[in-house]
This record gives C-alpha cells, structure tokens and sequence, in this order.
C-alpha cells in the first residue's frame, strides 16, 4: 500500500464531516425507521447473549456494530432476520418490527422475513455445484420464479448492483467458486440483491478479504445504501468510520451506545465507547 | 554449533526405516488376498467366461456349455427391486438423522442402525422368510428383493448422513437467508452439494449386496430358468454359483468359478465407478 499513514477512526469521521457525506454529531435519529427493537434479549441455552436492547435502525443508512468479540453483535444482527433460530436452544424476548410490524408474531414465517431482509456472511459462500449466474438467481428460482426472461434481467441487475457484472459478464457459466475471494464476496451481495430484499444484513463482510478487494466492498456498500437500508457487524475501527452513519457498540450483550458515527467516534458520551475506540481494550 | 547433531542420526535412520518397513509389510499383506482371490478366479475361471455364458440358460445335468444368462439378469432384477424399496428409504433416512430430529434421538437411531449394519446377512434371510414367504406361501424374487433391501438401507442411511454432515453450515445459512424454506434448502443445495457422496454410498450398498448369497437362500430360491413374474423364485448370481460350487459335477465347478469371476468383475467395476465419481471436478466439496 502506498499509504503508509495510519488512519485513525476519527480522523475518517472527521474528514467525511466536512465532505458532508455524514450526519453531523447532534443530528437526531430520523423519522424513517426500518427497524425497530424494543427491549430484546437473547439467551443460548443458559447464557444471556444479548440483554435488554433497545434501538432503531434507520432507513437508507449505513449502521454499523462494533464490539469486541462475543459481544452479542453477531447475534443482534442475525436476531433482525430471525437466522439466530436456527442455532438450537434459542429463546428470545422483546420485539422487533420491521417498517412496523412485528417480525416475531406467530403468524409470521421466518422464510418471507428473510426474503426482505437479506444477509451476507463473513466467508463468502458460493454454492460450489451451481455457476455464476446460477448462484445469483438461485434464490428466485428456489422461491418459484420460472419466467426466464425476467431471471436474466435480474441476474444482469443484480450483478450491476454489486458490481460484478463488467468482471463476469462473459463467465456467467463457469462456478462460482472459481472467483476470486472477493469476487465471491460481491457475487454473495449480488445473489442477496437478487430477491430484492429491503435491507441487507452483513457480518463482517471483509474480515476476509485483502485491503483492496475490502476498498471495493466497502465503496459498494456506500452506493447500495441509496436503495436499501445495511446492517454491517465489523471489527474494523476506520472501516465503522468509513463506511457508516450510525454507530452502535455491544459489550458484554448490552447496548452501551448508540448514535450518530460522528458523535460516536468523537466525543462518545460513555468511558467504555471512548476506550474501546481508541484500542484501550477490546 | 546450532546445526550440529545432538542424537544418533544412525539409530534413527534404522529406526525409521524399520517402521517404513513395518507398515509397507502390512500394506502388502492387506492387499495380497485380493490378488491371490482374483488371480486364482481369472486361473480358474476365465477359461468359461464366453459369449455363452452371458447368453445361455444352464445346461441340463450332464450335458456340456451353457450358461448363467437367467442368473445374471436375476440378480439384477433383484438388485433393481432392492434399490427402489432401499434406496429411498436409506437417503431420506439419512437426511432425518443429519439435518432433523433431536439429538438423543438421532444417537439411539445411529445405534440402530450400525447394530443393523452388523446383522449376518443370513438373518436378514430368515427374517423375511418368517414375514413375506410363509405369509404368501413360496419363495419370490419380491422376497429376495426386500430381504437385499433391509441390509441396504442401514448402509445407505449411515453414508447419507455422513457427507450431508460434512456439507459446510454456510451454504445452508446462505439458502436459508435468501428466504428459501428449509425443505427445498435440504433438497436444492445440501444433497446437491453432496450427490456424489450420496450416489458413492448408494453405489457402494449396491455392490455390497450384489454378492450377498445367504439372505437369497431362503427368499429368492433360485431358478434354473427364466422367471418374469417376480412373484415367482428367481435365479441369482451368488445363488447359481453356491449352487453350483457344492454339486459334483466337474462342469457345473467350472461355471461356478466363471459365475464367481464375473461376480468379483462387476463388484470390482462398481468399485471402480465410485473412484471416477469422486475424483471428478472440484465442484462439490465431498
């Protein structure tokens, strides 16, 4: 890298503040919420992964969870498409509504929850049997779409949107694990994308990739949050300060403070925020 | 020096050789029997493996040539009736034990099924002698059919669950998220994801049971004709072979031995199969 000059959190913060492409520090959270999450714990099994949360996420905005490891954040992220449920031994309490209505009332399958709320994982995983472009409109496929026409104008979108379509428009039909990792990384978002869901979980969607295939992650995410509303767990500090309007740290299952990513990554109300920012622990 | 030695280097190189030696010993001593077994079919034997022998109904007693036609499309009419009853009992079977049920549960049927696994085949005779054949009163190829299908289906189940356990969580995680059910989850990427090793142990299960004798012997019967009703006794390879083995006819000890060839030969084909199957491209990941 030819930039040898350690970026610190707050000096990406601060440079996004006088571009203007972050909410100022005492900006009040918008009325536009896409979730909203009252009261939620967590337990496995015996342990209390996640205590008594409260917050909102709201709509077209990049917010970000940033905790050290163990703190819940991977939990809170997948508790927002209910994908915690599938680890046995789950209990959970309080209420998440999603634009307003309750993701976890007894009517509700768990299946249409995660068509509208999409997730990307830490280790990209193309389906190994399937191509390029199988992997993108797998999801429509498996959810009963047969229309031809309409799945390659979506394959195309969707690949566009994650931009990856210039690099793979002519190998659409080689495996998708022939990509390389951050290739697949994007192919990932784009079969996401691809049942056009409304907000689009990550956890930790670089944490295995190299610095500039995680520029081009992180550079898509800022474009796709015109359109969707993203939820991204990571434990990069100055990628939380890149990348995101809102900043939310976990620790030990709590909530300890949530706010704008500028107020957040310059003057946090609590001890715990400023420490963990600043590398004291964590 | 730091590079200078502190052990015997002599003592050890002895040593290892000596365990390399060891182990290449019991290599060779493992693989010996299978070629001392087809050498001695391929001795034996080859001299009667010809166009009638896969062409021809058996011979009356005392009277030269023949051959084992009915036998071999018998035991394949019987593998036929065991894959479609084994089969899907065994794969469905396994993709309960990997991917639903309660822990506790799934152990006890684990159990089960490796008790089941080390049933002697002829018990598995005797048990559908006891269920179908004195129910309906005579031997058929229904009978012999079912009691393949029974030592199949533990085996199938137990290969099915291991490699959808070694299908990576992720890719379920991945369906699952994209709002597909769970079902079509299973269906769709993880048996996708491990067909070959699905096929591999059906492939397997089928060349064990192909050569199974025992469980025939009060169920199938045997034929010394052709039989197109399957609800009438039917020729099988092993059966004809056994049959042919303890008669006192020379003739009839010559075919045996070509019967036991081509038995070995299509187990050994099947054997091969499977090493083509899972070499294939790295596509899949078992």
């Amino acid at each position: 890298m030819e930039d040898l000059v350690m970026e610190t959190p707050e000096q990406t913060v601060l440079e996004r503040l006088e571009q203007g492409t972050a909410p100022p520090p005492e900006a009040e959270l918008p009325l536009v919420r896409t979730f909203e999450v009252k009261n939620m714990s967590i337990w496995y099994g015996e342990k209390r992964a996640i205590d008594n949360v409260t917050m909102d996420v709201v709509s077209n905005a990049v917010t970000a969870i940033i905790g050290p490891s163990g703190c819940g954040k991977s939990t809170f992220l997948r508790a927002l498409n209910r994908m915690h449920e599938l680890t046995p031994k789950t209990r959970m309490e309080g209420t998440v509504l999603l634009n307003g209505k309750d993701l976890y009332s007894s009517t509700v399958d768990p299946a249409i929850v995660r068509r509208r709320v999409g997730m990307v994982f830490q280790k990209s995983n193309p389906f190994p049997t399937m191509t390029i472009g199988e992997n993108v409109v797998i999801g429509l496929r498996l959810n009963g779409v047969r229309n031809q026409k309409f799945l390659n104008e979506r394959l195309e979108k969707s690949l566009r949107m994650a931009a990856l379509w210039d690099e793979v428009k002519d190998d659409l039909h080689k495996p998708g694990t022939s990509l390389s990792g951050g290739q697949q990384q994007r192919l990932c978002i784009a079969r996401a994308l691809a049942v056009e869901p409304e907000v689009v979980l990550m956890d930790e969607p670089c944490s295995a990739l190299d610095p500039i295939a995680t520029a081009k992650i992180e550079e898509l995410i800022y474009e796709l949050k015109t359109k969707y509303t993203i939820v991204t767990v990571t434990h990069n500090m100055q990628q939380a300060g890149r990348i995101s309007d809102y900043t939310a740290f976990f620790y030990l299952g709590r909530l300890i403070e949530f706010g704008p990513t500028t107020k957040i990554f310059t003057n946090p109300t609590e001890k715990q925020t400023e420490d963990y920012i600043t590398g004291r622990f964590g | 020096m730091y590079f200078e030695r502190k052990h015997n280097h002599t003592v050890r190189k002895i040593k290892s050789a000596l365990a390399v030696g060891i182990a290449f010993t019991s290599a060779i001593l493992v693989i010996l029997p299978l070629g001392l077994v087809f050498f001695y079919l391929l001795i034996n034997g080859a001299g009667s493996v010809n166009w009638d022998f896969f062409t021809k109904l058996p011979a009356p007693v005392g009277a030269v040539g023949g051959g084992m036609v009915n036998a071999i499309v018998g035991s394949l009419e019987l593998l036929a009736l065991a894959g479609v009853i084994g089969i899907p009992v065994g794969v469905l079977g396994g993709v309960y034990l990997a991917e639903y049920g309660s822990a506790r549960l799934n152990s006890f049927l684990r159990f089960l099924a490796d008790v089941l696994n080390g049933v002697p085949s002829i018990t598995w005779g005797v048990v559908v002698y006891g269920l179908i054949v004195l129910r309906f009163k005579g031997f058929s190829a229904y009978a012999g059919g079912f009691a393949l299908a029974l030592i199949m289906i533990p085996l199938i189940l137990r290969t099915t669950e291991e490699v959808i356990l070694l299908v990576p969580n992720g890719y379920r995680e991945a369906a699952l998220a994209l709002g597909v059910s769970r079902w079509k989850t299973i269906v769709h990427i993880v048996m996708k994801t491990a067909s070959k090793g699905i096929i591999t142990g059906i492939l397997l299960a089928l060349a064990r049971i192909g050569g199974e004798t025992a469980p025939l012997l009060f169920t199938a019967f045997g034929n010394r004709f052709w039989n197109h009703d399957l609800s009438q006794p039917i020729a099988a390879l092993p059966l004809q072979v056994f049959t042919y083995a303890i008669s006192p006819y020379d003739d009839w000890h010559r075919q045996a031995w070509a019967g036991a060839l081509v038995l070995v030969t299509g187990v050994f084909c099947v054997n091969i199969l499977v090493r083509i199957l899972t070499r294939g491209r790295g596509a899949s990941v078992v």
